[in-house]
């Protein structure tokens, strides 16, 4: 890609991207901190990645006005027009990145207290997909990698088969046990949330892929539905 | 409007080369120029945009050394065939300048003169008639109706040159072709120019060449992008302007050209 005529424009591109590497870098993190303060039980770590989450949001602040600005100022046009739009978009769902981060860590002091929990044991791998998911995608944003993105979409099966299957189980353990279903929730909502984060993953692939070629992502086949499962 | 949500074709140009002396300044363009549209032809300085828009109403014959070949048509009929009259063509096919020209004579006058000479109308009170309406169409009428006896030259810019759209339109033309209209007013005249566009379209076919892609999108609903005499991509505006197909095209709106 050659350069603007006006550097300045360059610049504030450049700038944008360094901060939207920043914030994603920060969303990451606050998915680690939250699945191993689940894994160790560590419920000062789970503090901190709610404290953390405070800086996600101003970032979101910083870059929305930087977005703001650029529109006001450098009139962009075609790929730079949708690569500004897509980044105001990025920006919001890895705000939304980081909330589902803090509510996991949130849960964990709620269920530090039981030593086994079959589900659990998943929790740490569906993440880790979830979190490289975020990260791909955020990759192929800084280098407007259309391929890299559409690799990312593909990788949000896995994270949904883990949901279901997690949601099947945690089902069967409150019927026969009622006694554990409030932990029980719990773990599915720490699921859900990571099922959402692999969606919003997702989403900023589908930006990305748009920002890069101008054409939306071809529709892929959907895993089965649970809801859809229930109606038939 | 057809299924194809392209309006009927006002203009047609085919396989237009255009010459000065030895040197070609325009190869091969091919385009069709819609009814109810306004159409943008955009491109760096030298790309030949205005050149190709002065063939659409054969005013390169003016130029000793220019030479055009292909075919131009105006509802389907060929503009540079030998039963063509010029004067007449250009009266269908109007044309407003960049810097606006009024004549050194009363704004009346200015209006008055194309309708005299083409015999459109046959009494003062018809005039009077035909100038007020194209002052109204060209919306200056209100800025001028006490003043009409006062010369065309002593308006604004902007004034002055919707004072010459008035002329235009004032004998009735299909085409209207503006050669960057807007490129020595304020941004408040030009908008009022841009309103104005907004306003003729449907009546006349308008082809605008501007340096002002912005404007380009404003007023527009194709655009056409020139560079070193070739018509490089004609599209529906909104995709040229947020997924042009080409690279050229992309890198010059984008501001990554040269």
């Amino acid at each position: 890609m050659t350069d603007h005529t006006l550097k300045a424009f360059d610049e504030d591109i450049g700038e944008l991207r360094a901060l939207i590497a920043e914030m994603g870098g920060l969303a990451e993190a606050a998915i680690d901190g939250a699945l191993a303060a689940l894994s160790r039980r560590d419920n000062s770590l789970a503090a901190q990645v709610v404290g953390a989450d405070k800086a996600i949001d101003e970032l979101e602040s910083v870059l929305e006005k930087k977005v703001v600005e650029i529109i006001a100022l450098r009139a962009p046009l075609a790929n730079d027009l949708r690569e500004i739009i897509a980044a105001l978009k990025i920006v919001g769902v890895v705000e939304r990145i980081g909330d589902y981060a803090k509510n996991i860590a949130k849960r964990v002091p709620l269920i530090s207290h039981r030593t086994s929990h079959e589900p659990l044991s998943l929790l740490p791998a569906m993440g880790q997909i979830a979190r490289e998911m975020v990260k791909d995608a955020l990759d192929a944003f800084a280098a407007r990698d259309a391929n890299k993105a559409l690799a990312v979409m593909e990788r949000d099966r896995a994270v949904d088969d883990f949901y279901n299957s997690i949601f099947r189980t945690m089902v069967t353990f409150m019927m026969e046990n009622p006694k554990t279903i409030s932990e029980s929730a719990h773990i599915l909502f720490i699921a859900k949330n990571l099922e959402r984060v692999g969606d919003h993953a997702t989403n900023v692939a589908e930006m990305v892929y748009y920002a890069a070629t101008g054409t939306h992502a071809p529709e892929r086949e959907r895993g089965p539905d649970l809801l859809a499962e229930k109606e038939a | 409007m057809t299924d194809t949500g392209k309006s009927a074709i006002k203009m047609a140009a085919h396989n237009v080369n255009v010459f000065y002396g030895e040197k070609q300044a325009i190869r091969n363009v091919s385009i069709d120029v819609g009814m109810d549209e306004v159409t943008a032809f955009i491109g760096p300085s030298g790309c030949g945009k205005s050149t190709f828009l002065r063939t659409l109403n054969r005013m390169n014959d003016t130029v000793a050394s220019a030479r055009v070949e292909g075919t131009i048509t105006l509802d389907g009929e060929d503009i540079y065939s030998s039963a063509m009259d010029v004067v007449q063509l250009r009266a269908r096919v109007g044309m407003v300048f960049q810097k606006p020209n009024p004549f050194p004579k009363s704004i009346y006058e200015n209006v008055a003169y194309g309708p005299r000479i083409h015999g459109l109308a046959s009494s003062k009170a018809d005039m009077d008639v035909v100038v007020e309406q194209s002052l109204r169409r060209a919306g200056l009428w209100e800025e001028v109706k006490d003043r009409l006896n006062d010369s065309g030259t002593a308006l604004s810019g902007g004034q002055q040159q919707r004072l010459c759209i008035g002329r235009a339109i004032a004998v009735q033309p299909e085409v209207i072709l503006m050669d960057e209209p807007c490129s020595a007013l304020d941004p408040i005249a030009t908008a009022k120019i841009e309103e104005l566009i907004h306003e003729l379209r449907g009546k006349y076919a308008i082809v605008i060449v501007t340096h002002n892609m912005q404007q380009a999108a404003r007023v527009s609903q194709r655009t056409a992008f020139f560079h070193l005499g070739t018509m490089v991509e004609y599209g529906v505006t909104s995709d040229i302007f947020t997924n042009p197909r080409e690279e050229r095209t992309k890198d010059y709106i984008t501001g990554r050209y040269g």
